[in-house]
């Protein structure tokens, strides 16, 4: 699982063995579903989930040891190296939800519920569903049960975000039935050919406020580094 | 009757002079705080105060995770239940905005809060006591400089009797002597200096020091190691030729293991990481110097290494064969085929002596939890070693570490899959 047999090389890969353990050769993600894909995500939605499990928005003790050590830049550089890591996904898995909590979920995820302010998941994850570079992750190619656990951690305090948290927001206005929808969706849809994050964010609709997500400012002894235009709020 | 009211009466003036000592002994050489000196503290102070609250290590308890700098409110689990760190920012309410440089000093040095209340030696003013009131009043004043946060202190929640004032009397008449610390006049200054630090700010003996039953920690200077409660880390004998001992090292790679966490065929993990993250990796050279020729010139103990008897492959217990290719599977890419290591990325395990020390709970710590060394200026990108909490069992965990501690020389006891039992009870929570 650990080590496959090869020889020693002084590389960013060689100095996250510790992170792949968990999360699966290159960050390809596990088998069992509980440890996600790395690879691909946005480098700074990536490095706020390190500073979220060292900081206590996040709970799992495994991870919090692991990462409690190391410096802000560190956990960057090792953001920006997953990030960078074009992987091909593995096919969905098809799922055993009814045709009828498919469509709900997939009306809350393209569309959303104006009714009740929901924004649709898309708006902010990306019409594609891959996330938007650099701070919000995409959505598919995770299995459902880390996608209902996740919500489900979301709804009941036990994951945060940098105020303001716009995820707590969104989710405080989901059911658990509503959680289950989305996930069993989402979790069933194939990748588009094109998996790498959009570069901006759509437009918001008229007569919806945008929402206002916090995440943390690169720190400023790190000025410049490649890839990561600056980690600033989005509006 | 009248041998019964003797009896009584001579029991009754034991217990009042028993009193009377404790209570004495809770208030030796304590001032006055009634004094109020003028507050103006220069920059160059609170810069001193700074560097002096780095080499105390003051905020890594001081911080709840993701908390607000210097705020408290930590949870420190100890056998006797969890004591809350407080607040030290000069809030005027919750923190020590109303606190004295007097005030303070006598929290240093005597373990007594503002309000009269004995303090719990999760503190450790056990050690903090033989700071200088120059340097007591440097760290008071950054301290002072600090943004103020609106916190209140948790309260503790400690057992019966341990939540009583009078059970904290009766330990520091045990176990608590206040005393500023005197220069040894047939030492050096640089070993003065080294064991002001190690001794006082450093507090090394917090967990480097054996503890009783009451978590005392009787010989305190000994820093003869000892198993950090609760949280079943050792920390190894600084004195030991079997464990932690540095009287055969270099004095530069002893600095060195100081300022960035790794030496040649060592590294720090578990709280020892915290410890060069939060403190020694800040510290200056010459103190580093210091602390590095006071550790190297601590009493080398006379003992015997420990050698338990080699546990016969029986299959049951430890199967040498099945061990051997675990390890070959899971930790011969790095450490290598004979335990050899890579030189700058994984330590060796053949003669290291984290891994033939006596206790093997940090060796059970690092397989389950795996680790970084800690990321400093020094050594800043470290490699990581995988956990394997979720990969091995028990069994498969006791006899690779069997087999680690019994082969390519080494000759150290087994360890059984009880014992990674009652460690991964702390795991993969």
């Amino acid at each position: 699982m650990a080590t496959a047999a090869a020889p020693f090389e002084d590389t960013i890969a060689q100095r996250t063995l510790a992170c792949t353990a968990c999360h699966g050769s290159q960050g390809r993600a596990a088998a069992d579903g509980y440890y996600p894909r790395l690879a691909g995500k946005p480098a700074g939605y990536l490095y706020h989930q390190l500073l979220n499990f060292r900081e206590g928005r996040r709970h799992y003790g495994l991870m919090t040891q692991l990462i409690d050590p190391l410096t802000d830049a560190y956990l960057l550089e090792i953001a920006q190296y997953f990030s960078n890591l074009d992987l091909p996904y593995p096919a969905p898995v098809p799922g055993q939800a009814s045709a009828e909590v498919l469509r709900l979920g997939q009306q809350l995820v393209m569309q959303g519920d104006a009714s009740r302010k929901l924004p649709a998941c898309v708006q902010c994850h990306g019409q594609a569903m891959t996330g938007v570079a650099p701070n919000i992750p995409g959505l598919l190619g995770l299995p459902r049960d880390y996608l209902n656990a996740q919500l489900g951690a979301w709804k009941a305090g036990q994951r945060r975000a940098h105020l303001p948290d716009c995820m707590n927001t969104v989710v405080a206005r989901l059911s658990l039935s509503d959680i289950n929808a989305v996930a069993s969706w989402i979790a069933a849809q194939p990748l588009p050919a094109n998996t790498r994050p959009a570069t901006a964010l759509p437009a918001w609709p008229p007569g919806m406020d945008a929402m206002q997500c916090g995440s943390a400012p690169v720190p400023s002894s790190l000025p410049g580094l490649p890839g990561l235009p600056g980690l600033k709020a989005q509006k | 009757m009248k041998t019964w009211s003797r009896i009584a009466w001579g029991f009754g003036l034991l217990v009042v002079c028993g009193v009377a000592t404790v209570g004495a002994l809770n208030v030796q050489d304590e001032t006055d705080v009634k004094t109020t000196a003028a507050f103006a503290p220069s920059d160059s102070l609170i810069e001193r105060g700074a560097y002096l609250a780095r080499a105390g290590n003051c905020m890594t308890c001081h911080t709840a995770r993701g908390g607000a700098s210097y705020a408290g409110g930590l949870g420190m689990a100890t056998p006797f239940g969890t004591v809350y760190t407080s607040n030290l920012t000069p809030d005027a309410n919750t923190g020590i905005g109303n606190w004295s440089s007097a005030h303070f000093w006598r929290a240093m040095h005597n373990g007594r809060s503002k309000d009269g209340r004995l303090l719990y030696p999760a503190f450790p003013y056990t050690s903090y006591t033989q700071i200088t009131r120059a340097d007591s009043d440097a760290i008071y004043s950054f301290l002072r400089s600090q943004p103020a946060v609106k916190q209140p202190n948790r309260p503790h929640s400690l057992d019966f009797p341990f939540n009583t004032q009078a059970a904290l009397a009766v330990w520091r008449a045990l176990y608590f002597r206040p005393g500023v610390y005197q220069l040894d006049a047939s030492r050096n200054a640089e070993w003065n200096q080294g064991a002001y630090l190690v001794n006082g700010l450093g507090h090394c003996s917090a967990c480097h020091a054996p503890r009783d039953v009451l978590g005392g920690t009787p010989d305190r200077l000994a820093l003869a190691g000892g198993l950090i409660p609760m949280q079943n880390w050792y920390a190894p004998s600084l004195t030991s030729p079997h464990e932690a001992g540095m009287q055969q090292w270099e004095i530069e790679n002893i600095v060195g293991l100081l300022r960035t966490g790794v030496a040649p065929g060592a590294s720090v993990s578990g709280p020892m990481a915290a410890v060069v993250t939060g403190s020694t990796q800040h510290l200056s050279p010459p103190d580093l110097k210091a602390m590095a020729s006071y550790l190297k010139a601590l009493p080398a103990a006379n003992v015997p290494h420990q050698v338990a008897a080699v546990p016969r492959p029986d299959g049951a217990v430890f199967n040498a064969v099945a061990a051997a290719k675990l390890y070959e599977q899971h930790c011969a890419q790095c450490h290598g085929a004979n335990g050899e290591g890579i030189a700058g990325a994984y330590p060796p395990l053949a003669g290291n002596r984290a891994v033939t020390m006596k206790s093997a709970v940090n060796l059970v710590q690092l397989v389950l939890g795996g680790g970084y060394a800690p990321a400093t200026a020094g050594n800043p990108r470290p490699f990581g070693m995988p956990p394997f909490v979720l990969v091995l069992n028990d069994q498969e965990v006791a006899g690779l570490i069997t087999h680690i501690r019994t082969s390519w020389g080494n000759q150290a006891g087994a360890v059984t899959p009880l014992e990674v039992n009652r460690i991964r009870g702390g795991h993969a929570k």
